[in-house]
């Protein structure tokens, strides 16, 4: 079965489609739906993306991979993304990279196999004044230490465990 | 004097200190160029939008801090340019050794604009660190992916975007690591690339080559001719090497621009195939003829003897002599062929008619247009396309109706999509939705065999609403009240439930083709092959004349014609009731001025046509025919029957490439050359007349067919001395009033001249009936169309409809294509297209083997899922002979165009678990 939006994600769609003049033109929120709906875009999410907006699978496939924030692989249900732009890094983001790799068992671009950690490098996140900064999925953490990211690491793993056992 | 309007003046500007004019549009690089300057390019090629991307071409303009690239600059008046200032060289070899650092050394091609421009600005190793470099790709049997080679340069995205439209090729990640990808970076091989060859033409680095490393040999000539296969007629250039073509590239024809289609491109070796005849072969005596074709083309020394050339055509000519002096001429036919010269076509029919004594004569038209072409000579008095395919550009309005442009007029369709990407309205109407229908504004997917019923909807939406020309209705036409009252009874409310489409739709699209500044109408095979084929094509021309859109550029009618040389070999008489230039054989003036060309007396009696000839034979009245490149045991409508007939007849010379199936029949056969081994004209399907050249000799003691049929033609009591081609060419000219001003020097030094033309300055027609038809009294006729239903419907026995037609890579019976290796590799197996839910429905799976039957026969095939079909339909392709559909189809005839039912019968599917995979 080919991929599709789910209903509700296809009337979100329909809604974005009413607020630009082209179809191409709602190529970047669409594929924000997508990534949400997904997780991430597989060649066969941008191809239905390619078909709502009448381009072809190859126009969506540059778009999508001009943007870092648009993953092409399925990602940790914790998406780890450390600053490491001038200011975190003169503040020490590298060595909070360096400990979230160790206790990981992963490589920056990696995900956990468990499938709960993916771990990434990200360019400035316009919170300079509270370096270094670390934001997991949509929520930032400010002023971090390798300390204090363990911590939350450790938190989220604890999360997760407890989610899976009940869940199943 | 009129004024010059200022955008249409030239601007002067200094160019490296010299005064020099740029033309209106001209950018710098081009203006250089034109003076003889040579700046620095990669990025930018001729034909494609200038992206400036590459920055090889920047030169210093005075006044200017920042460098300017030229190949997007246009000149402004007074302009001072340098072209080799410090600044400017030093930028252009800089960004030159950074290309150079970022590509392997390994050379793919030897015409790398890389490595020629590095050569001129002298740049040694590069000092660069490489990157990193993307795998290669030979996933493609023609074309070789090697991206360590690639500059980025977007060439290839433009071409397979912007100039074929096929929209294969992107732009993907960024940086340093940017890479070309073909779809969502699939292997080119499995994506929807089509082959067209158009970014390996345009990738200057070798990135993208021929497979094979075609492009590392030296080739010993190049030679200009013409692609063998569509009506598009695509000018092309061979590069020959050891009497093997290396490798074809598109040239700028008038119907190409460049552009070529995988056929032109790739599936040139079939004429080097192991099973091309070399030697003339006879039949062994005692060995029947049976309708089940047995033989092998690799090897039919079963059946047929080697002969010498003497003995063959003593053999040919004699068996059909003796039936012609004993039964007489009405006893003989021929078939032509619209896949050789107008020469050949010329000759061949002077052949028939003067040594055989008759007129039965005919070709594959009679299979393809025949309903077309009888519509048009009685509307307007001329079966020839009113405007060119490049009239699209000046078009508002296209309907592309009952053809799948894109796999059987490729290059052609690719100027409709550009013209629709131009934001002309597009309109698509199939029953089956083809490639085509994504470009367009409207696609209208009606209901088999209701042609009748949507065109007279829309006439009737022109008419109430009063959208017609009256004007030109008036002045130019006749019978228009016929046509009112006839489509008075089709609204497109009540038509709505007959063909599918919403009533607000077909008035829409009515209102959209009358109302344009201009609207041009192209049709395929889908109207024509219906026995109400010239109902069809009569509805198709009543909208055009009620609403003036022909006559003017961008506007008329154009049946797409499909072989090479349909429009020649019917301008030149392969037709059994006209002689050269559609005269008429009853018309006794007619026939008098033929017999004095000629110097023979003419039968007055018309001949007979394609399926009657075949009839004809199974009746006794027909006994000997001489075929020349047609293969109706294949391309015939009801096989069995064709073939039941070929195996009747007392003597059959077939003169062609291969064996045949319908070679399998013959008595003798006679090795002929291909395309690329003699010269010859064609006519294309916009009316241009053009010059291939021979490049290649033919292998073995394969001979020219213009020497074969004068040989037979001697044989037969015919004292023919022609020199060479143009002799020829200069005879039929003096038939073909036309073709006046286009001499055979004309078209050596022009190679594409479009008829009419008159005298050797005019330049030609490309827009006709400007100011009258060609009719008796110079005025165009209505004519009212009815609703007929298709001659076989579907029933509870056999509930599908089964539409056959072509495929892109697969040449009409597939004689030629394939045995084209590159084309045989992407389609190898003959096909089903089935709709999936159909499919589904039968418990099958795409692969799986299905049996259609039809009430005269069976075949086996593989299921291909097609939704763009509609539930209850089938297509399959008719190309090939282990699954051959015409084992199915209908031999029920148009009344007027004879043509038969290809496009519609009744079948029953299922799906075969026992036949072997
Ligand atoms: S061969 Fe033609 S269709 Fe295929 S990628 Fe190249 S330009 Fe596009
Ligand atoms: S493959 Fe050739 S044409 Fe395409 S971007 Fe690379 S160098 Fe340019
Ligand atoms: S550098 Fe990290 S937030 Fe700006
Ligand atoms: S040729 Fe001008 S920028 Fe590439």
């Amino acid at each position: 079965m080919a991929v599709q939006f789910s209903e509700e994600t296809h009337k979100q769609f329909e809604d974005v489609l009413t607020r630009y003049p082209t179809k191409q033109a709602a190529i970047l929120p669409t594929l924000w739906l997508a990534q949400t709906e997904f997780g991430y875009l597989s060649p066969a999410v941008m191809e239905h993306v390619a078909d709502l907006l009448d381009l072809s699978p190859a126009y969506v496939h540059g778009v999508a991979t001009f943007y870092t924030m648009f993953y092409k692989e399925p990602m940790g249900k914790c998406h780890v993304q450390v600053c490491t732009n001038l200011s975190c890094t003169l503040r020490g983001a590298e060595k909070i990279v360096h400990c979230l790799e160790d206790r990981l068992g992963v490589k920056v671009g990696q995900t956990t196999g468990d499938k709960i950690f993916s771990l990434s490098e990200v360019e400035c996140l316009g919170s300079c004044g509270t370096a270094p900064v670390i934001q997991i999925n949509d929520d930032y953490h400010e002023n971090q230490t390798p300390e204090s990211t363990l911590g939350l690491i450790d938190e989220l793993a604890r999360q997760a465990e407890s989610a899976s056992t009940s869940g199943s | 004097m009129t004024a010059v309007p200022e955008s249409a003046k030239p601007t002067s500007f200094l160019l490296d200190g010299r005064a020099v004019d740029a033309l209106p549009g001209e950018t710098i690089l081009q203006a250089a160029r034109r003076h003889g300057v040579d700046i620095p390019h990669l990025c930018y090629k001729d034909g494609l939008r200038p992206d400036g991307n590459c920055r090889a071409c920047v030169v210093e303009v005075k006044g200017e801090r920042p460098l300017a690239p030229s190949c997007c600059r246009i000149p402004q008046e007074g302009m001072e340019v340098a072209t080799t200032s410090e600044r400017a060289r030093h930028s252009q070899k800089m960004v030159l050794e950074l290309l150079l650092s970022d590509v392997v050394e390994t050379t793919y091609t030897l015409g790398s604009e890389l490595e020629t421009w590095a050569r001129a600005l002298e740049i040694d190793t590069p000092r660069f660190a490489p990157r990193r470099q993307p795998e290669p790709d030979a996933s493609h049997p023609a074309i070789a992916v090697n991206l360590d080679a690639c500059i980025q340069c977007t060439r290839c995205q433009r071409a397979c975007r912007e100039e074929q439209v096929n929209d294969v090729i992107g732009y993907a990640l960024r940086g340093s690591q940017a890479k070309i990808i073909f779809d969502v970076d699939d292997p080119m091989g499995s994506s929807s690339c089509v082959g067209c060859g158009e970014c390996v033409q345009a990738c200057p680095t070798g990135a993208l080559m021929p497979a094979k490393e075609a492009g590392l040999i030296e080739p010993d000539k190049t030679v200009d001719s013409v692609c063998p296969y569509c009506g598009v007629g695509c000018l092309l250039t061979y590069h020959v090497k050891d009497n093997t073509i290396l490798q074809v590239t598109g040239r700028d024809g008038p119907s190409n621009h460049g552009r070529l289609c995988v056929k032109g491109r790739y599936g040139f070796d079939y004429i080097t195939h192991p099973h091309r005849l070399t030697r003339p072969l006879i039949r062994k005596s005692g060995i029947p003829k049976s309708t089940e074709i047995t033989i092998d083309p690799a090897d039919p020394s079963d059946v047929f003897r080697e002969a010498s050339w003497e003995e063959a055509l003593d053999f040919a000519a004699g068996g059909l002599k003796k039936i012609r002096d004993e039964k007489g001429g009405q006893a003989l036919a021929g078939f032509g062929s619209a896949k050789g010269s107008n020469e050949e076509a010329y000759l061949f029919q002077k052949l028939v008619r003067t040594g055989f004594g008759t007129n039965n004569v005919d070709h594959c038209t009679r299979l393809c247009h025949a309903s077309s072409v009888v519509a048009l000579l009685e509307g307007i008095g001329s079966g020839a396309v009113s405007n060119q395919v490049a009239d699209v550009a000046e078009a508002e309005c296209i309907i592309v109706i009952g053809s799948n442009a894109s796999e059987n007029h490729p290059v052609a369709a690719t100027f409709m999509k550009n013209a629709a990407k131009a934001g002309k309205t597009l309109v698509v109407m199939d029953p089956r939705r083809t490639e085509l229908a994504r470009h367009a504004s409207y696609y209208l997917q009606f209901k088999p065999d209701t042609d009748v019923a949507l065109l007279n909807a829309m006439m009737h939406t022109i008419i109430e609403e009063g959208l017609v020309h009256q004007e030109f209705i008036e002045q130019r036409t006749a019978g228009f009240d016929l046509i009112k009252q006839n489509v008075a009874g089709f609204s497109p409310e009540e038509m709505e439930p007959v063909c599918g489409i919403a009533a607000e739709t077909i008035r829409e699209v009515a209102r959209r083709y009358a109302t344009a500044s201009g609207s041009m109408i192209f049709w395929g095979m889908g109207v024509s092959q219906h026995i109400h084929g010239t109902d069809n094509a009569r509805c198709l021309i009543a909208l055009a004349l009620m609403t003036g859109q022909i006559g003017r550029p961008g506007t008329g009618l154009h049946p797409l014609r499909g072989q090479n040389n349909v429009q020649g070999a019917s301008d030149a008489g392969l037709i059994p009731m006209m002689f050269p230039e559609y005269q008429r054989v009853d018309n006794e003036e007619v026939r008098q001025r033929f017999e004095a060309l000629w110097g023979v007396s003419l039968d007055p009696q018309a001949g007979l046509t394609v399926v009657e000839i075949m009839d004809a034979i199974l009746d006794d009245r027909l006994h000997g025919m001489y075929i020349m490149g047609e293969n109706p045991a294949m391309s015939d409508p009801n096989l069995h029957h064709a073939r039941q007939a070929l195996a009747k007849l007392d003597h059959l010379v077939v003169q062609d490439l291969f064996l045949t199936e319908t070679a399998a029949f013959a008595d003798v056969i006679l090795p002929a050359s291909a395309l690329p081994e003699k010269t010859g004209t064609f006519t294309n399907t916009d009316r241009r007349v053009q010059l291939a050249r021979k490049a290649l000799d033919p292998p073995g003691q394969a001979r020219q067919d213009l020497d074969i049929i004068q040989e037979m033609a001697r044989r037969l009591g015919l004292d023919w001395q022609y020199h060479d081609t143009a002799a020829v060419y200069e005879e039929m000219r003096q038939a073909i009033s036309a073709l006046g001003g286009i001499s055979w020097s004309r078209l050596e030094s022009q190679d594409s001249v479009t008829y009419p033309c008159w005298t050797e300055d005019d330049p030609g027609r490309p827009v006709v009936f400007q100011k009258d038809f060609p009719t008796s009294d110079g005025i165009a006729r209505f004519v009212p169309a009815r609703l007929i239903h298709a001659d076989e419907l579907p029933d509870a026995e056999f509930p599908f409809v089964l539409i056959t037609g072509r495929q892109l890579e697969h040449w009409h019976t597939g004689a030629m294509t394939r045995r084209a290796s590159v084309l045989n590799a992407i389609e190898p197996q003959p096909v089903i297209n089935v709709h999936p839910e159909d499919l589904t429905a039968l418990d099958g799976a795409e692969g799986d083997l299905l049996t259609i039957a039809s009430r005269r026969g069976e075949i086996t095939a593989y299921a291909r899922v097609d939704a763009g079909l509609q539930r209850n339909e089938i297509f399959i392709p008719f190309c090939y002979q282990e699954a051959a559909a015409n084992l199915l189809t209908n031999e029920a005839l148009d009344p007027y165009g004879k043509i038969p039912e290809f496009k519609y019968c009744a079948v029953r599917v299922s799906v075969n678990r026992t036949a072997e995979a």
